[in-house]
């Protein structure tokens, strides 16, 4: 990658609220960041904690959540469910070592393409200062490292004529590894 | 570009210029240059409209010729267009929902300003279009038929209107207005600009006719409580306030008012904004409808005040002339209740109105503190024939005025308190003007930032204001005091301002100051909202689907908006848009049927685990938990596709329409995919 590093923010926007005020945003000719990356799903209910991960793991440095505020869900209350979903995930996040900064959680009524403008721009910036995540290339590296370790662990048996360093592999990260599979 | 693949996947994928919309700012032959070179892409355009009609003819052409099972346009946003192309999707014979758009004009072109990176942005957004499409699945739309009555939601000019039009086409409607009368505001003016006839004789003969019609039920001095369903199928609550007067045996006759046992009216009169006084029963107005008295349990001697939020409680102190005056009818009900009615309604129009500015909020305006002090509406009152002073334009003092200020924009165009133009109020001060100088013959000066006149004869209304002789000063006011210091002030108010045509300050002593006060959301215009899962614009407004292409429709399908609640506007503009509410309403009824997203989940029945966990998480009920295979099920009919049940899903044995977890994921693999 030659290219001089840029943020890419993927974004999950609800239909109803956040997806609008983006629309919004664009009708009034608000000037934002082109970082983001906008993926329309009805509530910010739907986001499944995988889309996040599987975002991060595609090589996204961020993930950005937009959803209606509290009361105001079109479906009542799938608003709540992200949100439950959402402080679960990044203690899950903390334990991997990914920032915090680089997942966030917005309400964002239909009214408010201001604040589209201001979160995007807010959130660039944050992540220009905390670097790229670079997941997919980190995922590489660990790829190169298990095979050295899985090469040195034939060699040892080689030598030893007895499997002995199995668990050195396993001690290195595990839940990194687990979010790759 | 010619064909390339002959796999089962045959996508066409189009690039719309939107004139220079997205064009200036996107390069469109090289975003389709680049999706031509993407897996199962067989053509790919770029074209100056897509949403045209040669743009869409452009597609079913394609989808014949080159065997397309699926179609991919970057162009504006789906909200806009998205049905459009589905549409054209469907007339070539392709499923509908084997479409994807892409939005990279509201989500692109118009928020960015560097081209090369918008242009990366729309080359990423489109990859993951089409990396999603290429998984669509072939679904089909259910139709739900649509129940045929209607709900109108306020008893102004607009929901009058919206009533009328929908009764007079035969359709069943039910009214519901908050008061104990139909005829919001407009009931309280005197005449209406620029042709000055009267508001009541244009008004009220349209109430009366909403008060007889047989399609019509009116359900005044009642509220909205509680709504559910869906488009077609509504469901609401609405709470009818005690009046303590049984509607159904009152004859309007009014004999319990003058047998009160208070020989003078002696309380506050809402409808002449507190000028004038009323009884304990009155009616709101003499042409009120329905034609019912109520009575105020606050000041009826007979009701003990209770604290307030408490029900009022029957005393039996009073002699309760009034139930003697009744008579036989037996219309008057002490112990009336609160009661609730539900009504099934397929379709909604919200027209709840506005209320006008507080304008003790502007300290320095006086009102409140000096009693020469007038709002408009109250001018509107006081000039009124039917009005507390019989149209005699007296100060409270007693005094006739010989000399009127009027201070435009109050609470309009100022950063302090409202940034919007109330667009009524130039047309209204000069209407006040004219009709405060015939009934007076005083000097009237109008103090104004611009003067704000588009409408059919209003410019030529504020020639015919300059010619009668009225002041115009070009000045936002400062402050009216009653500080005099030169002469001829004593006594009076006075108006400070800079007159920023001739550029100096200027004192100006008047009788009477009238304060042009802006008009506002409804104070409970959230609650409103949230109970017809509308939304509302940054000002509090009702949000309009679309400004230009919808501005009746909101976001909720079969809820539409009329009149000043969606923004402020005048008599002639609430009346049109209350028309195209009612219009839009017909077109859903008058077809019989509406065709659901179907964007709904259904279990995988041999994947479930019966782990119960979607249960509690739906927030219709639609998910239920069949015992004797220990299996979830998902009932169609009952689930709108929010996707919550989808997400939560343990097993991944939950499936949503249109936004499978195979779809979602290659679209963000897509969208990350360019780099």
């Amino acid at each position: 990658m030659t290219k001089e590093w840029k943020p890419r923010i993927v974004a999950f926007f609800c239909n109803w609220c956040t997806y609008t005020a983006a629309d919004l945003a664009g009708v009034s000719r608000l000037k934002y960041a082109s970082n983001i990356r906008v993926i329309r799903l009805m509530c910010s209910g739907r986001v499944d904690p995988q889309f996040i991960l599987e975002a991060l793991a595609q090589g996204a440095d961020a993930v950005l959540i937009g959803g209606c505020h509290p009361f105001d869900c079109h479906y009542a209350e799938g608003n709540y469910k992200c949100l439950r979903r959402f402080e679960m995930l990044k203690r899950l996040l903390q334990q991997m070592g990914i920032e915090q900064d680089r997942v966030r959680l917005e309400w964002i009524s239909a009214a408010e393409g201001e604040k589209v403008r201001r979160v995007v721009n807010e959130m660039v910036e944050t992540i220009k200062k905390l670097g790229p995540l670079g997941l997919p290339k980190r995922f590489e590296e660990w790829d190169r490292e298990m095979e050295h370790f899985a090469q040195r662990v034939q060699a040892c048996d080689a030598a030893c004529g007895a499997p002995q360093c199995g668990h050195a592999a396993a001690s290195h990260n595990p839940t990194m590894e687990s979010a790759h599979v | 570009m010619e064909p390339k693949n002959n796999n089962d996947v045959r996508i066409g994928f189009y690039v719309c210029h939107c004139g220079h919309n997205i064009a200036a700012m996107v390069d469109c032959p090289e975003v389709a240059r680049f999706a031509q070179q993407l897996p199962n892409v067989v053509l790919s355009r770029d074209y100056k409209y897509m949403c045209s009609d040669p743009g869409q003819e452009l597609v079913q052409k394609d989808i014949q010729e080159f065997r397309l099972n699926r179609v991919v346009v970057a162009s504006c946003s789906p909200l806009l267009h998205e049905h459009t192309f589905r549409g054209a999707c469907e007339a070539a014979g392709l499923n509908p929902f084997y479409f994807q758009m892409v939005n990279i004009r509201e989500h692109n072109s118009w928020v960015h300003t560097d081209r090369a990176e918008a242009t990366e942005k729309a080359k990423a957004l489109v990859q993951g279009a089409i990396e999603r499409v290429a998984r669509h699945k072939k679904l089909e739309q259910k139709k739900v038929p649509i129940h045929p009555d209607v709900l109108v939601v306020g008893g102004g000019i607009a929901g009058i209107h919206a009533a009328m039009t929908l009764a007079n086409a035969g359709k069943k409607v039910y009214l519901v207005e908050r008061e104990p009368s139909i005829g919001g505001h407009m009931a309280k003016f005197d005449k209406t600009f620029p042709t000055l006839d009267c508001a009541a004789c244009i008004l009220t003969p349209k109430m009366s006719e909403v008060g007889s019609h047989p399609n019509i039920t009116l359900l005044s001095y009642s509220e909205v409580t509680k709504m559910e369903g869906y488009v077609g199928n509504y469901t609401v609550t609405v709470k009818r306030k005690p009046r303590y007067i049984i509607e159904d045996l009152c004859t309007g006759c009014q004999d319990c008012i003058t047998n009160c046992v208070f020989k003078e009216p002696k309380f506050p009169d809402e409808f002449n904004e507190g000028l004038g006084k009323r009884r304990p029963v009155y009616i709101p107005f003499p042409q009120a409808t329905p034609q019912v008295v109520l009575i105020d349990p606050e000041v009826c001697l007979n009701f003990k005040r209770g604290k307030p939020g408490q029900e009022p409680v029957v005393s039996d102190r009073c002699k309760k002339t009034c139930v003697e005056a009744c008579g036989e009818k037996k219309a008057i009900d002490f112990t009336q209740k609160e009661t609730f009615e539900t009504l099934k309604v397929g379709t909604i129009i919200v027209a709840t109105g506005f209320k006008t500015f507080d304008a003790e909020r502007i300290p320095q305006y006086g009102y409140g503190r000096y009693p020469g002090v007038y709002t408009a509406l109250e001018i509107e009152r006081l000039v009124n024939a039917s009005g507390p002073t019989g149209g005699h334009v007296v100060m409270r003092d007693g005094r006739e005025p010989k000399s009127i200020g009027i201070i435009h924009c109050v609470g309009s165009r100022d950063k302090k308190t409202n940034r919007w133009c109330s667009r009524v109020c130039c047309m209204y001060s000069m209407k006040l003007a004219h009709l405060l100088k015939e009934h007076t013959g005083a000097e009237i000066y109008n103090f104004y930032i611009d003067m704000r006149t588009p409408g059919k004869g209003y410019e030529e209304f504020y020639d015919k204001l300059l010619e009668e002789g009225v002041h115009f000063i070009r000045g936002r006011v400062g402050e009216v005091t009653d500080w005099a210091y030169a002469p001829g002030e004593d006594g009076k108010l006075v108006i400070r301002v800079e007159d920023t045509l001739a550029g100096y300050v200027r004192r100006i002593p008047v009788d009477m100051v009238v304060l042009s006060t802006g008009l506002e959301p409804q104070a409970d215009a959230q609650e409103v909202r949230r109970l017809f899962n509308m939304s509302c614009g940054s000002e509090g407004f009702f949000l309009e689907r679309h400004p230009k292409l919808a501005p009746v429709n909101t976001f909720n399908d079969g809820i539409y908006i009329a009149g000043a609640c969606q923004g402020p506007r005048d008599i002639p503009d609430t009346v049109a848009q209350a028309g195209a509410a009612a219009a839009e309403a017909m077109a859903l009824i008058d077809k019989g049927y509406i065709e659901q997203e179907p964007n709904t989940a259904y279990v995988l029945a041999e994947e479930c685990c019966g782990c119960k966990s979607c249960l509690p998480l739906c927030p219709y009920t639609a998910i239920t938990f069949d015992e004797s295979s220990g299996k979830a099920t998902i009932n169609e009919a009952l689930c709108k596709g929010c996707g919550t049940c989808v997400a939560s899903c343990p097993s991944g044995s939950i499936v949503q329409n249109l936004f499978d977890d195979e779809e979602i994921f290659s679209e963000i693999h897509g969208v990350l995919a360019y780099d």
